[in-house]
């Protein structure tokens, strides 16, 4: 029944959607002061590849992340005091760079839900 | 359907089956991560065919142009022989032509390949002592405008194959050498787009190359290098650059001292700070750093965050060999 729908990942653009947005959340992420100490050291071209699967995911997009990706992949952050302010900051700069990218505030919502359902296994929770 | 050449193998590709799946489905280590074109994990390189662009999408450019693509997604209409990045075999001799100290403590070597070498400069070769001891050196020349081939070795306290190209290397020797690699080259196409050069010590090998690559391919947007150093005499080649920029109006050089007094005709200051100070937004600028990891590190981040695209940025960190190994 949905075969005429676009999916949320078409409706952004799907790939290029992705390519656009990268570079802008990731400056956004490194420039936010909230959470940049956790990238720091990070290779930038190994760290860029991962938001650019993030994004991929959080556009609902093909994906392979399962919750337990999720958790091994941040563990070392927790423990380093990852919370949910920080969370929070991550869907905020992922709205910012929708909004730069002129997207429509429906969409942005579809798309921080999918970032907020990652929370829980983002925090070890 | 498609078949795929690894190792001396042949590999029949099923209907819809990727380059990975086929081989790691065979046995093939290939590594990989996301299987999605994206991590770039599974990255691979055809010696023979080309691969279809959808299986090179978001590489850098300079990759593209060399036939790199990932495995995951990689779909060919024909055959395809492969190899792993690492496991390109490709060593071979040349004859040590020359060898001068440039200032610093560099010396440029000079190397006449025995089979002719396809490089861009900028990429470096490995070059081994003996069978042994191998570091990765920058090339700094440019293919015709130099002969052979230019590497600037700066003798490292204890280094073992820095201390041996400038104690015991001498010219007439027969050298092995691999590669080349690394994509910090000048690539074609885009003529009017500003560049910007930073590089400390003997970093400045890769951007010497680059620059003269880029001014002999008639790139006509402003190139601006910074080389940065403690003192004076580890700014090498300065007088070949200052002719340089007083032939080409569009080309700056900008010489850096980092300690607390700098001369008149020199920019006093961290290299990559100078140069981002000079230059604050990078929107559309191409960007090479080589040089110490930790500038590398903090300069890509900071012209990042001004603006440059990650796929404009190209860095070569210069990471320093174990000097005398425990009993050695």
């Amino acid at each position: 029944m949905s075969q005429n729908t676009p999916s949320l990942y078409e409706q952004l653009g799907g790939q290029a959607a992705v390519d656009a947005a990268v570079d802008i959340f990731y400056r956004k992420v490194l420039g936010d002061d909230r959470i940049s100490h956790f990238f720091e050291g990070v290779d930038m071209d190994q760290q860029a590849a991962k938001q650019k699967a993030f994004l991929t995911m959080a556009f609902g997009g093909p994906h392979h992340y399962t919750g337990l990706d999720m958790r091994r992949g941040h563990a070392h952050l927790v423990a380093k005091g990852l919370d949910d302010s920080h969370v929070d900051a991550v869907i905020e700069n992922l709205g910012g760079t929708l909004r730069d990218l002129g997207v429509a505030e429906g969409l942005i919502a579809q798309v921080a839900a999918i970032a907020e359902s990652t929370r829980a296994d983002v925090l070890g929770r | 359907m498609a078949a795929i050449h690894y190792a001396d193998q042949r590999f029949e590709l099923e209907p819809g089956q990727s380059v990975l799946d086929g081989l790691t489905g065979q046995g093939v280590p290939v590594p990989s991560s996301c299987r999605a074109g994206v991590c770039q994990t599974c990255l691979m390189r055809s010696t023979e065919g080309t691969p279809p662009t959808a299986a090179q999408h978001g590489l850098k450019d300079s990759l593209k142009a060399r036939n790199y693509f990932l495995a995951c997604v990689c779909h060919p209409t024909q055959d395809l022989r492969v190899v792993l990045p690492d496991a390109e075999e490709d060593r071979q001799t040349a004859t040590v032509r020359g060898l001068d100290l440039l200032g610093g403590g560099i010396m440029r070597v000079a190397l006449e390949c025995h089979a002719p070498l396809d490089y861009r400069p900028g990429q470096f070769i490995n070059l081994f002592q003996g069978t042994g001891q191998v570091r990765s050196y920058s090339i700094a020349s440019v293919p015709g405008l130099d002969d052979h081939i230019h590497l600037h070795v700066r003798r490292l306290a204890g280094g073992r194959v820095s201390g041996w190209v400038h104690g015991e290397l001498r010219p007439g020797q027969t050298v092995t050498i691999q590669g080349p690699a690394g994509d910090c080259y000048y690539p074609s196409g885009t003529p009017g787009q500003p560049l910007l050069l930073i590089g400390t010590g003997s970093g400045l090998a890769p951007l010497y190359g680059i620059v003269r690559d880029a001014l002999a391919q008639g790139h006509c947007g402003p190139i601006r290098l910074y080389h940065g150093s403690r003192a004076p005499e580890g700014l090498y080649l300065a007088e070949e650059l200052r002719a340089l920029a007083q032939r080409h109006a569009h080309f700056d050089y900008i010489p850096c001292l980092s300690g607390p007094d700098a001369p008149e005709g020199y920019a006093q200051g961290r290299v990559h700070e100078v140069a981002l100070r000079d230059n604050p937004k990078l929107d559309g600028w191409r960007i090479f750093f080589c040089g110490h990891p930790e500038m590398v590190k903090l300069g890509k981040k900071k012209a990042f965050l001004a603006g440059a695209a990650l796929r404009n940025i190209h860095a070569d960190e210069f990471t320093v060999g174990p000097a005398t190994e425990p009993g050695a």
